[in-house]
């Protein structure tokens, strides 16, 4: 088992690292942003169905994101809208989505973090928590197959998603095969309102590594510096042949399940830990104190997100809403194969 | 020369490994070993590197299958019995069959499930579960009765660009043997005439066609001309060639050797009823296995799912109604 030690660097890639730091940085706003705008429309009565945030999880999910490049392959969770934007996402996927756009890449088949685009890699998830690990495998087992190197997978879940069969089957199939596979865990201190004390007893989830024969990395998920290294350093090692990789990042989820759910159960003293604090703050402070960023440079930025989600918005309010006149409902590729459908 | 059922599934994987290179099998012990009925026997040496050996890991396996996909491969998943295939469940039923609706990538796969009952299976060894998996839409269910359709099926379910949940029964595994394998097919989605009668119709698929077939050739003696229909695929469903059957003989008993509750048997007399009431003679019928776990002893087991005695009877009752 390996703990990612953080390197300080040499000074020419410090100067890198400023830039992708900046870079994350950015990304944690926009998905920040577009989060409160989703919670809005929420709370407007504007979005059919559920709202769910990564609010306190963008340091660790933009750092998954940018960690990956054009050919691998991602399954983000609910809490990845950083990630997701940082793998290529646009805002007006997201959105569409969420307001049920025909014209999104679901077509308001499907709603809210269901959605994707698996020929660009980005795999929409399944709601039945740790379902993705096997298919990432199943996709990189076809990289294989195809002769298609250095590629990796990554997918997000949380604490209580690793309770599930569906892990385990999935992690030790990744091991098994030796598949270049990035499992990153939130420890958000609870699944829903469940706390980790009911949902598994070993002192670190990091401790499991070793017991499927894979590489693990414990840090602070919501320190972005740590981050970034930390899943630089899995996504590489996964890409040099090193096998499966299991990333156990300690945080708080600072908003509920969902925007339903108003999270009394999180215990206060969670809230003033230092796991407890707020990632995007912890960033900004860090930016400021490097001297990486003005202060009117993050307003600036922040205008710039807040301009950017506006328009998708406005954008996705114009558009029509799907007719089920026009629905084909046909659940079929091999449409001679289905029952009850007419061709039109 | 003749060819069994079991030897034509391999024949057929063999071909489609041939073919495609984009197919490939992944199973518990399919590799070196051959697979438990040995449906992939020599298949890993023939074809090295894509005849995989799997953990038991059924629902990773699908999974994994279903991820392939998306990246171009085209799998065949075998479960070492189609009741171990409820591991997998999940994957098969939310994830696989649901894919091409929510993002139009599609999701062609299959899913090799041995079932039904032999002799001594008990009950996580006998279970014939083509019904739980025609309840979800986004699936075919192959139910292939013969072994020309047990290759040709086989071989159009990989071709098929959906997921395919391909029913093979472990009794007609060694038990049916045909001549030669086939040169043409029937296309899926077409259920086929097995035996021409004009006295009542019975609706059969996989291993109780050749007991309806058995039971036509009884009453043939006592003067009466049973018509048998194989279904081929339960998902879809040929009602038109069920209501044309119907229609010549006014009388209908369908039977499956699933369970009672719901099902294909309760789907095949739901539609003739509907939308055929005007042709029958007499009420539709149906017989199942009983409502009971698969019983592991010969003489429960015998008793327990319908058999060329049991539908009989039930055939001589309904030529009375």
């Amino acid at each position: 088992m390996v703990h990612t030690v953080v390197d300080r660097g040499t000074v020419g890639e410090a100067s890198v690292f400023r830039d992708t730091y900046l870079k994350a940085y950015r990304g944690m706003v926009l998905a920040r942003v577009l989060d409160d705008k989703l919670a809005s429309l929420y709370r407007g009565g504007k979005i059919h169905g559920g709202v769910f945030l990564g609010r306190g999880q963008e340091a660790l999910s933009v750092a998954v994101g940018l960690s990956l490049r054009k050919g691998d392959i991602f399954a983000p969770l609910i809490r990845d809208a950083a990630g997701r934007l940082a793998f290529g996402e646009t805002v007006l996927d997201a959105v569409r989505t969420y307001m049920g756009s025909p014209l999104g890449p679901m077509r308001a088949r499907d709603g809210n973090v269901h959605r994707g685009r698996p020929r660009e890699g980005l795999f929409p998830m399944v709601s039945h928590l740790g379902a993705m690990i096997s298919v990432v495998n199943g996709a990189l087992l076809a990289h294989r197959f195809k002769g298609k190197a250095g590629t990796v997978g990554a997918t997000c879940l949380g604490d209580g998603g690793t309770s599930t069969g569906a892990f385990h089957e999935a992690l030790n199939q990744a091991a098994v095969e030796r598949l270049p596979l990035i499992l990153v865990i939130a420890n958000n201190e609870y699944a829903y309102s469940t706390p980790t004390t009911s949902q598994f007893a070993c002192e670190n989830l990091v401790d499991r590594a070793i017991g499927y024969g894979v590489k693990g990395h414990s840090l602070e998920g919501n320190d972005l510096d740590a981050c970034l290294k930390t899943l630089h350093t899995a996504v590489e090692q996964a890409r040099s042949g090193q096998g499966p990789q299991l990333v156990v990042a300690k945080l708080l989820r600072l908003c509920g399940h969902g925007e339903h759910d108003d999270s009394n159960y999180v215990d206060p003293r969670f809230r003033t830990a230092p796991h407890g604090r707020d990632c995007l703050k912890v960033a900004e402070e860090h930016l400021l104190q490097q001297k990486w960023a003005e202060a009117k440079a993050l307003e600036t930025w922040r205008n710039e997100a807040i301009q950017k989600v506006e328009e998708a918005v406005a954008i996705v309010q114009r558009e029509p809403t799907p007719d089920p006149y026009k629905e084909n409902w046909c659940a079929l590729s091999a449409k001679h194969l289905s029952e009850g459908y007419d061709e039109p | 020369m003749s060819i069994t059922y079991l030897e034509a599934i391999r024949e057929a994987q063999a071909k489609a490994l041939a073919d495609d290179p984009r197919v490939y099998i992944y199973g518990q012990d399919v590799g070196a070993f051959g697979g438990a009925f040995k449906a992939t026997k020599n298949l890993a040496k023939e074809f090295p590197g894509r005849v995989l050996d799997a953990p038991i890991s059924e629902d990773a396996m699908v999974g994994s299958a279903i991820g392939a996909a998306i990246e171009g491969m085209r799998p065949i998943i075998e479960m070492q019995f189609a009741d171990f295939s409820t591991i997998g469940f999940n994957q098969i039923v939310n994830q696989a069959a649901s894919l091409f609706w929510r993002t139009n990538v599609t999701c062609p796969i299959t899913i090799r499930l041995p079932g039904g009952g032999t002799s001594g299976g008990g009950p996580f060894h006998s279970q014939s579960l083509e019904a739980i998996y025609a309840h979800f839409p986004g699936l075919i269910v192959m139910t292939p009765a013969t072994v020309e359709d047990a290759y040709s099926m086989l071989l159009e379910a990989v071709a098929i660009d959906d997921p395919v949940i391909f029913f093979e029964h472990k009794y007609l595994y060694y038990h049916l043997k045909a001549e030669k394998l086939p040169t043409e097919a029937m296309p899926t989605g077409k259920a086929r005439i097995a035996r021409a009668g004009r006295d009542m119709t019975i609706v059969a698929y996989s291993a109780m066609v050749h007991e309806a077939l058995a039971v036509a050739e009884e009453l043939a003696t006592e003067g009466t001309e049973v018509e048998v229909v194989d279904l081929r695929s339960v998902k879809p469903l040929d009602t038109d060639t069920i209501m044309a059957s119907v229609a010549r003989t006014g009388r209908l008993l369908c039977v499956g050797e699933s369970w009672p509750w719901g099902g294909v048997t309760a789907e095949v007399v739901a539609r003739v009823s509907t939308e055929g009431f005007d042709l029958l003679d007499a009420p539709p019928q149906r017989l199942n296995a009983k409502d009971t776990p698969v019983p592991y002893h010969p003489n429960l087991w015998a008793a327990h799912r319908p058999t060329a005695r049991s539908i009989a009877a039930a055939a001589r009752n309904l030529l009375r109604l």
